[in-house]
């Protein structure tokens, strides 16, 4: 019989039961017991609390997760997730719940010891201030007088990151603050003031508040998403748009879902669920991941590329589908698609080439060619009806968008003409070779001939778009000259699958086979083949061709602009829903226009002196048929023609103070653009980035929020310190030399070190920028404030709301700023007053600046020795009037301009006069002052209800109205598609997630309750791209674009940062002395933190390793000798890592990850080569920039904020890592 | 028969994305006090691996739960109760903190308060035990992601029974996670290894707390259970351990880890059980059986009999309700996806899980291995990643069948939707080579795939 073990244990078993209380089991099991519970007491005391509070994270991640925030006796105890979203169908998994680890550790931060409760300054800097301005009488003077004597600026800067500081009163504080503003407006210009803060939607009104201040003193904003490197500058490219992505929920609708150096489970965690889910209806899952990621674990196949060769393999699918889908065998649904929603049928011009004895492609055929007359006619692209031959101009391209004629014309109607695809139509048709580069050979860079079928059009000679693909891809058809591989297993040319099996390690069978399954997916559903694509695959130096490659395979199949299909881009940057609200808060454009908004790597690659480290020729990325544009060149040089033809945006701009300049324009009696083109052309005025080592040109004043630059994002943060910063640093690189530096960028003979005469930060804990601060201040957390958060991960818009009020002397950032706003006001008012300010504005996407290059030629002034014009090959001088004793009023009222001029998001304006008398009565008016009778914005509130009621996304009627706008430029309709009578408050956000309703502000449409993805106005509305075509871009033609050999896509492997730096190869020991072994560096994102938020979290560091580490795999970590758990120190030219090694076999050889913005407050000890504090990930990183990242003034290709400009990549780097002492010193 | 209720948990593993939000929303919400720093009521660990505490199931070394002596009477491991008392002040079979870990915090206050100095501030890690700076060598998680890793991986006790299948290299690597929290077993070897009997199931529910009053400290608990998943506070002196959030379960809320569960991989219910049966189930002779063993003390919460015999034993019509409503027992038994982890332990534990799919083997896919192809869907599952033997010395002492059985069915869902996803028609064969219908096969979509919250809970 079963029983207990036997029978003396029985007995006291028995023996027991009539001693305690509760039910024992008649086989003495176990005990049971009912009631009498007050030993649970414990437990429902803990769980027991006062009220549960909606928030949310403002972290740059894509969450935008609702949390429920938990509050006993006034004090936050934990969080959990919200389940209350609205429902997504019932057809799919619903959003509930949305969270992470990281998130549900936030509330740690709010008592922690990390926490800064009280504003802090540096106590050199103090005390000098003090003695100054007691002595003198006066702020301004007493930090001119501290900023300018070289012995005090040298005390204070060189103590920066090194302790001492000191605790001050906000007042003390905001007067230094306000004082140091003043100074440099004064002194050398607005344009000197500069701010960072990223991704607004992750708390808009605390990006706002700070934003709105830095642009109404005429500072400059910088940018983030392209500094980031998470701007796929493909996108642009491409659609002629930022980015625009498929929502979580959509991943559902895929059949095939490629995950493409994305890591699901880790960086998108609340979304994951999606794609674990839709497997079980039948999606197949590929993961292609140089390691075994997370995600691999969830993979029907697993492709494992050597880092940065993803557009190798890409290539090659894309190789296979064109010769199997359309060339083999043509699907009618693709055929159809790529007809009409993309460039493949349009003409290009070809021209010969005397080097190569060949053709290459150049430009697209236009109504120009045609013999049109007019400005537009060089941006009406053309194409060969099939049936008729004849040439076509089809509505829909550039030249329809802004011309009188075009309206109701810029629209994707092919009306009855049949786009030929090709000119190979079978009847001998005459054919050429052109030649296409190659990147793929080591040493020296090739060239392929391919022929393509061509024609005569208008005494030029061209072929389609889609020939040329053929070409590059190197899909061979009959009778066409030139080399062509002879089949997939033909390796000696690119771009077979066996190729690409010695470039990236991937079976050349399963590259087929895969790009074989997506595209016939795609045929089968039609078009729901998904890709995700990560930071894996982005944030190389050549990332924009990866993603061309990509992009070339979800087009091809008819994928983009269909619920299910095309590309998912989740890197950075989730989407403002309410962005046109949030930008006239922003960028105070309620009160005046344009503000100053600056390329952030070209910014930080200046001002950090990383420029005088660049010891190759700009040349070397150049086509071997490119034309030497480039060459003996350096990057800066390029740069700075960016910024002389109006391209880029360029601010400290002038090198002298726009304030003065603006005076001097007005005393020339000229216009000021005029003005100020002659006096550039005639070299009396320069730009500042012509001499940006000149103390004239430094930024003087930077504030950093909602960020943690020094801790994260700063790529080359040994530069920053050293040069930015004037700090000490771990830099060892060397300058370039002699025949290395530019022409056109002044080179002085000692590097600065200490620009910056203030870094603020604001924050609620202590980071790597603060502990370089000259000045901290205490920051609300999340759930101590009122703001709105949304991400292109799900449709939503909600709040955040205060759990409880800032404790100790914590402020929020719309507090802070205000509190800034008003000790500027004070000082400003009679230090400044009223001034004009001159303000030197880019050429601009979406307006017809756009129409300013045709053709994509550049004719670069100086060199033609021309005066330029302001708007057309010069940037536009716009004077603007600063109240500068007025600021805070304006911060704290909604302006008049928008009655004026309205609102504009993506060339269409609205007319915001209804919403702006409705916020009135809502928030109040103003009483007095320059802001009288204007809508309140007093409260962090009222610009939560400003942002909502602003955008088309979130107040339905002005989707509307901006569909009718649109539908006059089209000429078609959009009727139905915005919810006119959705209006969505900020109470509305406060008590569940709102679904948003669709705007054209978007190009996805959620009309019906349908899943949001990208481009599907554009599919099924036949709304044109914002492109030069209209359509989606397989060919770009501009100038830069063919001297770089990219006009098509094309594989370009990873930089060599052997022969561009002199690094050590891999695989090879660490030289220079070092032992050790050289790597692959790379900085994915981290399980155990959001960037740097959280991980100096102790829950999340107790999870993990508790410090910072780095990944290598066994084969490695014996040869440098390292085991699991050692300290090593990674080396490289830019700087030393001290971090612990994590050995582990789901590592490739060859490659190391330190896991993103694993910074240097938590547990970092003194390396032993360079003696000082180890680094942060990005000590090893530095920027370079690509050239064509500059180009503007064309087309797609010109600049918008954090649309268009150089990436801040970081992943072609090496380091070499060793074992150090195991007895590390702090 | 004594019908008795019991709250019982199914996790799938295979929607597992190891994230942790369940152990850190668990952790905020219960243990993150004085004491029981070290102490997470739910973890999860990534496998292959050792687990925390590390090597927790290699029971030779712990000797927790139950085994068979030799009249085949169920005896605690670690020996009976008479045995227990005579070792009570000296107890050799319990992890120490550094199997746990150690906990530590850091000098964060340095950030702030460092004076004018010659390097950047840094909060160095200070022991949470001791007070002194400390080298951090293991934590609640060491070997998080690690899928082994060559130092570690030789110590996971479960990898050492199958170690002649698998293989730590790039290319053959694997892992899957495992979260885990109380098991809330019908035979608490806890509740048995307790002194002071201070250790209770809760007869309307299940749920195996610890009577805060009543415990003395003497930990025979932590040697008891297998799972190592009752802790001691060292600030108070008494056990804890996972209550299965019963202030919350109490009004209808799931647990927290259910709820806060962003893989939704969680589901809880109602399970009905016959009390008189599990001794004798847990007495089988071969660890094999005991999987099935466990499964027959089940009782269907629509068989009329079981009804009457619950409500004569006071089971309320809304428990009834739940019962058959519960997903737990859809999960086990209609569907017959859910497995018990580690049924070898004796103590007969009710929080199941589905095993894991994971991806084909490159080297194998040539071969014409398709996961979602239906032709070759079964001949795949034995060349999946992760070794169905590994899988089988967690959840069926062994047993490959049962897991294939369930990875099959897996399997066989994504090849039945696909169809339907595409449009096409479906195709009752695949469901019935698994031995279901193509309805069932879509009842279990809904559950597995929409997993709509008032179904999971």
């Amino acid at each position: 019989m079963a029983g207990m073990d036997g029978p003396v244990d029985d007995a006291l078993l028995r023996l027991g039961r009539h001693l305690r209380a509760g039910t024992v089991s008649d086989d003495l099991r176990t005990l049971h017991q009912i009631g009498g519970r007050q030993a649970d007491a414990f437990y429902r005391d803990r769980w027991s609390h006062d009220k549960v509070v909606r928030s949310t994270h403002g972290v740059n991640c894509t969450g935008s997760c609702s949390w429920k925030v938990y509050v006993k006796d006034g004090i936050i105890t934990w969080e959990s997730q919200q389940t209350d979203y609205p429902s997504v169908g019932g057809d799919r998994p619903e959003y509930e719940p949305r969270g992470c680890p990281r998130g549900a550790a936030f509330s740690w931060y709010t008592y922690s010891p990390t926490r800064v409760r009280f504003p802090y300054a540096r106590g050199v800097l103090v005390e000098m201030y003090r003695e100054a301005k007691a002595r003198l009488g006066d702020p301004v003077a007493a930090w001119a007088e501290v900023t300018a004597d070289p012995d005090k600026r040298r005390r204070y800067q060189s103590a920066r990151g090194k302790g001492g500081l000191v605790r001050v009163t906000w007042d003390e504080a905001t007067e230094m603050i306000a004082a140091a503003h003043v100074h440099t407006i004064k002194a050398y210009g607005p344009d000197r003031v500069a701010g960072f803060s990223p991704i607004p939607a992750m708390s808009m009104v605390s990006h706002a508040s700070g934003a709105r201040f830095v642009s109404l003193v005429g500072g400059t904003m910088l940018s983030f998403y392209d500094w980031y490197a998470d701007l796929p500058v493909a996108s642009p490219q491409v659609f002629g748009d930022q980015t625009d992505v498929p929502e979580s929920a959509d991943w559902w609708d895929a059949a095939y879902l490629m995950l493409w150096g994305s890591n699901v489970p880790v960086t998108r965690t609340p979304d994951a669920h999606y794609m674990t889910e839709a497997r079980y209806r039948g999606q197949k899952v590929v993961v292609v991941t140089p390691d075994y990621s997370d995600a691999t674990k969830f993979a029907d196949e697993w492709l494992a590329p050597h880092p940065g060769t993803d557009g190798a393999l890409a290539m090659a699918m894309g190789h296979v589908i064109l010769k199997e889908f359309f060339v083999d065998r043509q699907v009618p649904y693709f055929v159809d698609y790529v007809k009409r929603h993309s460039d493949l049928p349009f003409l290009v011009r070809l021209r010969e080439h005397p080097e190569s004895g060949a053709y290459v492609p150049d430009k697209f055929l236009t109504a120009a060619d045609l013999g049109e007359e007019g400005q537009e006619a060089a941006f009406k692209t053309v194409l060969l009806d099939a049936v008729t031959g004849e040439p076509v101009v089809p509505n829909g391209s550039l030249g329809f968008r802004y011309s009188e004629e075009g309206q109701g014309r810029w629209n994707l109607d092919l009306g009855g003409v049949d786009p030929a695809l090709t000119l190979n139509d079978g009847e001998g048709r005459p054919a050429v070779a052109v030649a296409l580069p190659r990147f793929d050979q080591g040493g020296g860079d090739g060239v392929a001939l391919r022929g393509v079928p061509v024609r005569q059009v208008a005494g030029c000679l061209v072929t389609t778009v889609f020939d040329l693909m053929l070409a590059q891809y190197g899909v061979g058809r009959e009778d066409l000259p030139g080399r062509w591989p002879s089949s997939y297993d033909d390796g000696s040319a690119p771009y077979t699958p066996a190729w690409q099996e010695a470039v990236t390690g991937v079976p050349a069978a399963k590259a087929v086979k895969i790009a074989r399954e997506f595209a016939r997916n795609a045929e089968e559903s039609g078009g729901r083949s998904m890709i995700i694509m990560g930071a894996g695959t982005n944030h190389w130096f050549h990332s924009d061709t990866i993603y061309r490659s990509f992009l070339a395979l979800t087009t091809l199949t008819g994928c983009q602009g269909v619920n299910g299909g095309g590309w998912a881009h989740y890197v950075g940057q989730e989407k403002c829903r309410p962005v046109t609200g949030w930008a006239q808060m922003a960028f105070g454009l309620d009160w005046s226009r344009p503000p100053r908004q600056m390329i952030g790597t070209a910014f930080w690659y200046l001002h950090t002196d990383q420029w005088r480290y660049d010891t190759y020729d700009a040349g070397a990325v150049s086509s071997p048929l490119g034309g030497g544009a480039f060459a003996g060149k350096a990057a800066a040089d390029l740069l700075s023609a960016s910024a002389r033809m109006g391209w880029m945006p360029s601010y400290p701009t002038f090198d002298r103070n726009p304030l003065e300049l603006a005076e001097e324009a007005a005393a020339s009696g000229q216009e000021a653009g005029p003005y100020i083109a002659s006096q550039v052309a005639s070299g009396e005025l320069g730009f500042a980035c012509e001499d940006p080592d000149a103390p004239a040109n430094w930024p003087r004043v930077l504030t950093v929020w909602r960020a943690n630059l020094l801790g994260s994002s700063a790529k080359g943060n040994e530069y920053f310190l050293r040069h930015l910063l004037g700090a000490d640093s771990s830099l060892r690189a060397t300058e370039a030399a002699p025949e290395h530096r530019p022409d056109d960028v002044r080179w002085r003979q000692d590097a600065p070190q200490g620009k910056l005469d203030l870094l603020l930060s604001l924050d609620f804990r202590m980071t790597s920028t603060t502990l370089f601060s000259d000045i901290v201040l205490p920051a609300a957390t999340w759930y101590e404030k009122h703001d709105l958060s949304s991400t292109d991960m799900h449709p939503f818009v909600h709040a955040f709301s205060p759990a409880i009020d800032p404790p100790w002397q914590t402020r929020t950032d719309f507090a802070a700023f205000t509190a800034i706003a008003r000790a500027f006001s004070t000082l400003a008012a009679t230090h400044l007053g009223v001034r004009k300010d001159l303000v030197a504005v880019p050429l601009l996407h979406d307006t017809p600046d756009e129409l300013a290059t045709p053709g994509g030629v550049v004719r670069d002034w100086r060199a033609e020795g021309r005066t330029p014009v302001p708007g057309r090959d010069f940037p536009k001088i716009v004077t603007v009037e600063r109240d500068y004793g007025a600021v805070a009023q304006k911060m704290a009222a909604l302006g008049p301009l928008l009655d004026r001029l309205g609102t504009t998001t993506k060339g269409l304006t609205y007319d915001v006069s209804g919403e702006i008398g409705r916020l009135g009565r809502l928030n109040g008016t103003v009483r007095g002052g320059v802001a009288d009778g204007r809508p309140s914005l007093a409260r962090d509130v009222d610009m939560c209800e400003t942002i909502l009621a602003l955008s088309g996304t979130t107040n339905g009627h002005l989707a509307a109205q901006g569909f009718a706008t649109l539908g006059r430029r089209t000429g078609t309709s959009f009727d139905g598609l915005a919810d006119e009578h959705k209006q969505i408050t900020f109470a509305d956000t406060q008590a569940r997630p709102v679904p948003v309703t669709t705007s054209p502000e978007w190009s996805g449409s959620e009309t019906g309750g349908r899943r949001y993805s990208a481009f599907t106005i554009n599919v099924e509305h036949r709304k044109p791209w914002h492109t030069l075509t209209g359509r989606q871009h397989f060919f770009l033609d501009h100038d830069w674009i063919h001297e770089v050999g990219e006009a098509l896509p094309v594989y370009r492997p990873p930089l060599n940062m052997t022969a561009l730096f002199g690094e050590p190869g891999i695989g090879e020991s660490g030289g220079q002395g070092l032992d050790g072994i050289t790597v692959r560096y790379l900085t994915p994102h981290s399980k155990w933190s959001i960037h740097s938020e959280y991980q100096d979290n102790l829950l999340m560091l107790t999870l993990s390793r508790g410090g910072p580490n780095i990944w290598m795999s066994p084969a490695d970590a014996a040869r440098a000798g390292i085991r699991d758990n050692d300290w090593v120190e990674a080396v490289n030219r830019n700087g030393v890592v001290v971090a612990r090694a994590i050995v582990s076999h789901r590592m490739p050889a060859g490659t190391v990850y330190m896991y993103h913005a694993q910074e240097r407050v938590v547990d970092v000890p003194k390396s032993e080569i360079s003696g000082k504090r180890g680094g942060i990930h990005n000590s090893l990183t530095r920027l370079m920039i690509k050239p064509t990242h500059l180009i503007g003034g064309y087309a797609q290709l010109s600049f918008a904020f954090n649309y268009l400009g150089p990436t801040g990549n970081q992943r072609d780097e090496v380091t070499v890592i060793r074992r150090r002492n195991q007895e590390v010193d702090y | 028969m004594r019908v008795m209720a019991q709250l019982a948990m199914v996790m799938n593993l295979d929607k597992c994305i190891g994230c942790h939000t369940c152990s850190v929303t668990c952790k905020q919400a219960w243990t993150n006090r004085a004491g029981t720093e070290y102490v997470w009521f739910n973890n999860v660990e990534t496998r292959p691996g050792q687990g925390y505490p590390r090597t927790y199931q290699d029971q030779e070394k712990w000797k927790g739960g139950w085994e068979l002596n030799a009249r085949g009477r169920l005896k605690l491991k670690a020996g009976g109760r008479l045995k227990k008392l005579f070792s009570i002040f000296a107890n050799p079979l319990m992890p120490s903190i550094q199997d746990y870990y150690e906990p530590w915090t850091y000098d964060y206050d340095r950030l702030f308060s460092a004076p004018m100095q010659a390097d950047t501030p840094v909060a160095r890690p200070r022991s949470l035990i001791t007070g002194e700076p400390t080298k951090i060598s293991w934590s609640a998680n060491w070997d998080d992601n690690l899928a082994g890793g060559p130092e570690l991986a030789p110590s996971d006790p479960v990898l050492r029974k199958v170690s002649d299948q698998v293989k730590l290299d790039f290319e053959n690597a694997f892992m899957f996670y495992l979260p885990r929290i109380c098991e809330h077993c019908l035979n608490p070897s806890c509740a048995s290894s307790c002194p002071s009997g201070a250790i209770y199931k809760r007869s309307e529910d299940g749920i195996v707390l610890v009577d805060q009053d009543r415990c003395r400290g003497w930990r025979m608990c932590v040697t008891g259970c297998p799972y190592k998943k009752v802790y001691f506070n060292h600030r108070t002196g008494k056990a804890e351990k996972c209550t299965f959030c019963f202030p919350r379960v109490e009004v209808g809320l799931p647990t927290v880890c259910s709820e806060t569960c962003v893989g939704r991989l969680r589901y809880i219910g109602i399970i009905l059980y016959d009390a008189d049966r599990v001794t004798e189930a847990a007495s089988v002779a071969d660890d094999k059986a005991l999987f099935e063993a466990q499964k027959s003390v089940m009782l269907d919460p629509h068989d009329p009999a079981v009804i009457s015999a619950a409500r004569a034993a006071g089971i309320p019509e809304d428990w009834l309700e739940a019962a058959r409503r519960s997903p737990i027992h859809k999960l086990i038994f209609e569907y017959g996806v859910a497995l018990p982890l580690h049924p070898e332990y004796r103590t007969m534990p009710m929080v199941w899980y589905i095993p894991p799919l994971s991806p084909v083997v490159d080297v194998l896919s040539g071969t014409g291995h398709d996961g979602e192809d239906a032709g070759n869907l079964f001949g795949a599952i034995d060349a999946l990643r992760i070794p169905v033997g590994y899988l089988a010395e967690l959840f069926t002492a062994g047993d490959p069948e049962p897991v294939r059985a369930v990875l099959r069915r897996l399997a066989a869902m994504r090849s039945y939707m696909r169809r339907l996803n595409l449009g096409q028609e479906a195709d009752e064969s695949i469901a019935a080579a698994v031995g279901m219908t193509g309805q069932g096969v879509e009842d279990m979509h809904r559950l597995l795939a929409l997993a709509p919250y008032a179904e999971r809970y």
